[in-house]
């Protein structure tokens, strides 16, 4: 692999850029590998790379039924953060988040990490209180937020209205080091570097159906023919039913669409990350000028990638409220995303009844931000039977009784 | 926008109408049970991409339970019926298996 660097920009400017390569290639599957990863998405990707970064394992091939990070990864609303309620959340989102500060470099692919703060908007006494309680658990776990006054609010985000007629903004959970990064970009950045490595990055082939010999996974079939494997990760987000029938168990999991959308490109106008929680809707400005505006979920099992109509009304609806200039906006573009959610909204790494197999899903609203974390933590998993980081969010909480409640923090769908 | 005709009253009408109640016909396990048989009871769900039979409520109408089959993938509605059974109508499973040959069935 060719590295990238202003030097290369260089010499490629001085040949008609003649010598750019591929960024990842493009091979037929192998009868068999150590390691399969079903699910090219950023969760499936990173797992691959962490694997063969942090223990070594290299003879590893990711599957995927469409094009490398054309599911969630590439149609999420990109918000990083880390704070959460729960300590085996913060651990896990935290890791990720400071894991995100260096990807670029460590990649040598810029994903464009954008540390430009996300706010939190307390819009109603129950959420000033609950925010309070974050902040104080966030000192605990070592995690930087800090509860912000409507004042400083409107400092940060001078578009914002603070005194809206149903939900007044009376202060932030602000946390400074959280931001967005460019979502395929990230998908992209693995891939060359698992590709680098000598992996095999395999589109346009689905997962049909799962092998097992006395309890032990064996192989996958697959639309390009059976691939054996001495260990199988299912990294497949909205599909994790699916595979976990093919696998011969099911999951505390249910799949609904999330929506977002965004306006045409205008000036800059906001330079952080707004969540307001309590009228269920989010917004950050791209680099392009975009209003990215996040949505509500289905509130019912579905697969269709589009999502409900009214979702949009109410979430533009409620967002026109605290930021009224919007209502002069067009918008562009809307699309959706199959989410996978658990009870708890925490989500699930973890070995599963089949021996050899293991799972990476349940991420729902809110797993962009996490990918790099959870990369590293099913990366060990899968590696050395055991990863700290993994522990808490094993499959065996539900039955005993060990959620790991974050609805709160997850509040919006994000 | 999904649309739900309600069995019980009969009103059809858009899903803000209706609460989705989650995957119907779960037989429930209580004192006694195994560990295995709660757990699967309380949290392990279908989620099947394709049909699938779950419990919706006419919250904002007569406000009674019932059943709808439904393709979560087409969102295309085969039946709805009323609560008070433990499994679909047999006229309901030859309605889906006439759309959908190649459905499993009901399991
Ligand atoms: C609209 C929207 C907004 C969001 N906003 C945010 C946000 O602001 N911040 C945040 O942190 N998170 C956000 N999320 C959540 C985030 O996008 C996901 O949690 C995350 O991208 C999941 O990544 P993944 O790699 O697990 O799944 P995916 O990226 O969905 O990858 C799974 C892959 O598996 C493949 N696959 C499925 N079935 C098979 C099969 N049978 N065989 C082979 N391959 C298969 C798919 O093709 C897909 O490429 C948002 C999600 C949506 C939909
Ligand atoms: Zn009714």
């Amino acid at each position: 692999m060719k590295r990238y660097s202003v030097f290369a920009i260089a010499r490629e400017a001085l040949r008609q850029h003649a010598g750019w390569e591929r960024a990842w290639a493009s091979p037929s599957p192998r009868a068999r590998y150590d390691v399969v990863i079903v699910g090219a998405g950023g969760h499936g990707l990173a797992t691959a790379y962490y694997l063969g970064k942090n223990h070594g394992i290299t003879n590893v091939a990711v599957l995927d039924k469409g094009w490398l990070g054309g599911g969630n990864t590439g149609r999420n609303t990109t918000i990083i953060r880390s704070n959460y309620l729960q300590d085996p959340s913060a651990a896990i989102y935290e890791k990720s988040r400071a894991l995100y500060e260096t990807l670029s470099q460590d990649l040598n692919y810029n994903i464009m990490f954008s540390p430009r703060g996300v706010m939190m908007l307390a819009q109603t006494e129950h959420e000033v209180r609950g925010y309070l309680r974050t902040e104080r658990a966030n000192a605990l776990q070592g995690v930087d937020t800090r509860f912000i006054t409507p004042r400083e609010v409107k400092r940060l985000v001078p578009i914002i209205r603070l005194d809206g007629p149903r939900y007044p903004v009376l202060g932030a959970l602000w946390q400074e080091r959280a931001g967005t990064a460019r979502h395929d970009a990230v998908a992209w950045g693995y891939a060359r570097a698992c590709s680098a490595m000598g992996m095999h990055i395999i589109q346009n082939c689905a997962v049909t159906g799962v092998e097992s010999a006395g309890g032990q996974v064996t192989a996958v079939h697959t639309t390009q023919g059976s691939i054996g494997c001495g260990k199988l990760g299912i990294v497949v987000a909205g599909h994790s039913g699916a595979l976990a029938d093919m696998a011969g168990f099911r999951l505390p999991v249910e799949s609904v669409a999330l929506q977002a959308l965004v306006s045409e490109p205008i000036k800059p106008c906001m330079d952080v990350v707004v969540m307001a929680n309590t009228v269920h809707g989010y917004m950050s400005q791209s680099d392009k000028g975009e209003m990215v505006i996040g949505g509500g979920a289905d509130h019912f099992n579905n697969y269709t990638q589009r999502g409900s109509w009214q979702h949009v009304e109410e979430t533009v609806r409620a967002l026109v409220e605290t930021f009224p200039m919007l209502s002069r906006l067009k918008m562009l573009r809307q699309w959706g995303g199959i989410v996978d959610m658990t009870g708890d909204r925490s989500p699930i790494i973890s070995k599963t009844p089949l021996s050899g197999c293991f799972i990476n899903c349940g991420w729902g609203t809110g797993g962009f931000k996490a990918i790099p974390g959870s990369g590293w933590a099913m990366a060990e998993l899968m590696a050395k039977g055991e990863s700290p980081l993994a522990e808490a969010f094993s499959l065996t909480r539900f039955r005993e009784g060990r959620f790991i409640d974050e609805s709160v923090a997850a509040g919006v769908a994000h | 926008m999904l649309l739900l005709t309600c069995p019980c009253c009969g009103v059809t009408a858009e899903e803000t109408e209706f609460a989705n109640g989650g995957e119907a016909h779960l037989k429930r396990f209580g004192p006694g049970s195994t560990d295995d048989e709660f757990d699967a009871y309380m949290f392990s769900r279908k989620n099947p991409r394709g049909v699938h039979f779950e419990r919706w409520r006419h919250a904002y109408g007569c406000g009674k339970w019932f059943i709808a089959a439904r393709c979560t993938v087409t969102l295309e509605v085969f039946a709805t019926y009323p609560a008070q059974t433990t499994e679909p109508p047999a006229e309901v499973v030859a309605t889906i298996k006439a759309r959908r040959p190649e459905w499993e069935g009901f399991a």
